[in-house]
């Protein structure tokens, strides 16, 4: 599947300052669809270079990073059990660097 | 599909202010779900009430924006300005941004703050440390490492905005304080017992006695509603940690508000109403104010805090006047005894330089 991530306010500092990545994620074997939840894994695994816990805490985000899917906040889509879809955009923005 | 395609996200659920468009956010104060345009829309109002509530200006002020080019500063510039114009407050306003000289941050964040100056046309005044103390912040830490840079940092960045007030003949500073700052600096006043600086934390205007008032019109917005509004309308804003900030007490800190926040959001402006509500009578009295007799700034000693450091670094010893004391007399500067003062930790964080 074709995603768009993004990363913004500092967390870009994590993947080698690269804001934009094209990724191509497989659908987890024996489920039907990406959820937000697989694909955090996905991520921190894949595209976060260092620091993973200024990303990631336990099985989220770490309090203080905004996700967003299509421009929705994610409060809004069932955070980690949203799905996602072809095409999608992940937005993922941290508000704890800089004033 | 089609139509349930497109109402995916967000549940398919509308904005419950207009009814009308997708939601795009909830909103951490109230939980409500809206749309951009109302999140615009009540994100501004709800400043501009607070502003009007506690006075913050009069027509016809001189206003500087502490403007550190981070998302804070950034997006209060531009709701300011926008204030400004929409309910003709008739202020002047300014940009006012510190250059401590930190390379490969400051100079970079600086770049962010001289586009906002073009973006929203507002005469921009930079300070440096280099002038107004002859070092920088690199030369510091080049002679007394990574461990006590903070205490320069914030002593040197108080006095320079104020100095770069006073070049502007500005009637107060407004600095992008949010309300998770100042639920964080209550928290830590808390931790370490500091009544007098506890109930001050929580003042919307602070220093009316000093030689220039500072004001927060962000003391009720959360970070994560000034972050979305960046977002969503594309401001330019700079977000790189300033590599001197080793503050780890203050990070857990926050992150502790963090953690409350994703259970209660309302946490948040909770901690804020405990703070102004101890308002306990004490003796702790502030220390009377004068003025530094070496640069002529206030001071509650003979010589404020940042002359000191600066005789400590001028005469090769660093250490004179960091840690537990709050400023010395000239006597004292011979013969240095900490005095077991609390230092202030009313600024925020070395890194995030929003004064
Ligand atoms: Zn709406
Ligand atoms: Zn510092
Ligand atoms: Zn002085």
């Amino acid at each position: 599947m074709q995603l768009t991530v993004e990363f913004g306010g500092g967390l870009e500092l994590l993947c080698d300052s690269v804001k934009i990545h094209s990724v191509n994620v497989d659908v987890p074997n024996g489920e039907e669809k990406l959820t937000m939840g697989d694909f955090l894994m996905w991520v921190s695994k894949n595209l976060i270079k260092e620091r993973p816990e200024m990303f990631i805490k336990g099985d989220t985000v770490r309090p203080g990073v905004l996700v967003l899917v299509n421009d929705c906040d994610w409060e809004l889509t069932g955070q980690l059990e949203t799905t996602l879809e072809e095409q999608d955009v992940v937005v993922f923005i941290s508000t704890l660097h800089g004033g | 599909m089609d139509t349930g395609e497109k109402l995916r996200r967000g549940g398919g659920r509308l904005c419950c202010i207009c009814n009308d468009r997708r939601a795009a956010l909830k909103r951490p104060k109230t939980l409500q779900q809206i749309c951009r345009e109302c999140f615009y829309a009540v994100f501004e109002e709800e400043i501009h009430q607070v502003i009007i509530k506690n006075q913050l200006f009069k027509p016809g002020e001189r206003i500087a924006i502490g403007a550190s080019g981070g998302k804070d500063s950034t997006v209060l510039a531009y709701v300011l300005s926008e204030l400004n114009k929409r309910y003709s407050y008739g202020l002047d306003l300014f940009l006012l941004s510190i250059d401590e000289g930190i390379t490969g941050y400051r100079d970079d964040s600086l770049e962010t703050v001289k586009r906002n100056e073009l973006q929203y046309g507002l005469p921009l005044k930079i300070i440096s440390y280099k002038d107004l103390y002859g070092w920088t912040m690199d030369e510091i830490v080049k002679m007394i490492g990574l461990k006590n840079n903070c205490t320069f940092c914030g002593v040197f960045r108080r006095q320079a905005l104020d100095r770069g007030a006073a070049l502007l003949k500005v009637d107060k500073v407004a600095t992008g304080h949010n309300a998770d700052d100042i639920a964080e600096t209550v928290l830590l006043n808390i931790l370490r017992g500091d009544i007098a600086r506890l109930s001050r934390c929580t003042s919307i205007t602070t220093g009316e006695d000093g030689p220039i008032p500072r004001c927060k019109p962000f003391k009720y917005t959360y970070e994560k509603e000034i972050v979305m509004y960046a977002y969503f309308k594309k401001l330019d804003y700079f977000s790189t940690e300033c590599i001197y900030s080793p503050n780890a007490y203050r990070g857990f800190a926050r992150e502790f508000i963090k953690d409350l926040e994703r259970i209660r959001p309302r946490a948040i402006l909770d901690i804020i109403k405990s703070g102004e509500d101890f308002r306990i009578s004490t003796s702790t009295k502030m220390p009377e104010q004068g003025t530094c007799e070496r640069c002529g700034y206030i001071s509650s000693q003979k010589w404020c805090k940042a002359c000191v450091l600066l005789e400590g670094l001028n005469r090769g010893m660093p250490k004179l006047g960091i840690g537990r004391t709050r400023g010395m007399s000239s006597d004292q500067m011979k013969n240095p005894k900490p005095t077991g003062a609390a230092k202030n930790i009313e600024s925020k964080q070395c890194g995030s330089l929003d004064f």
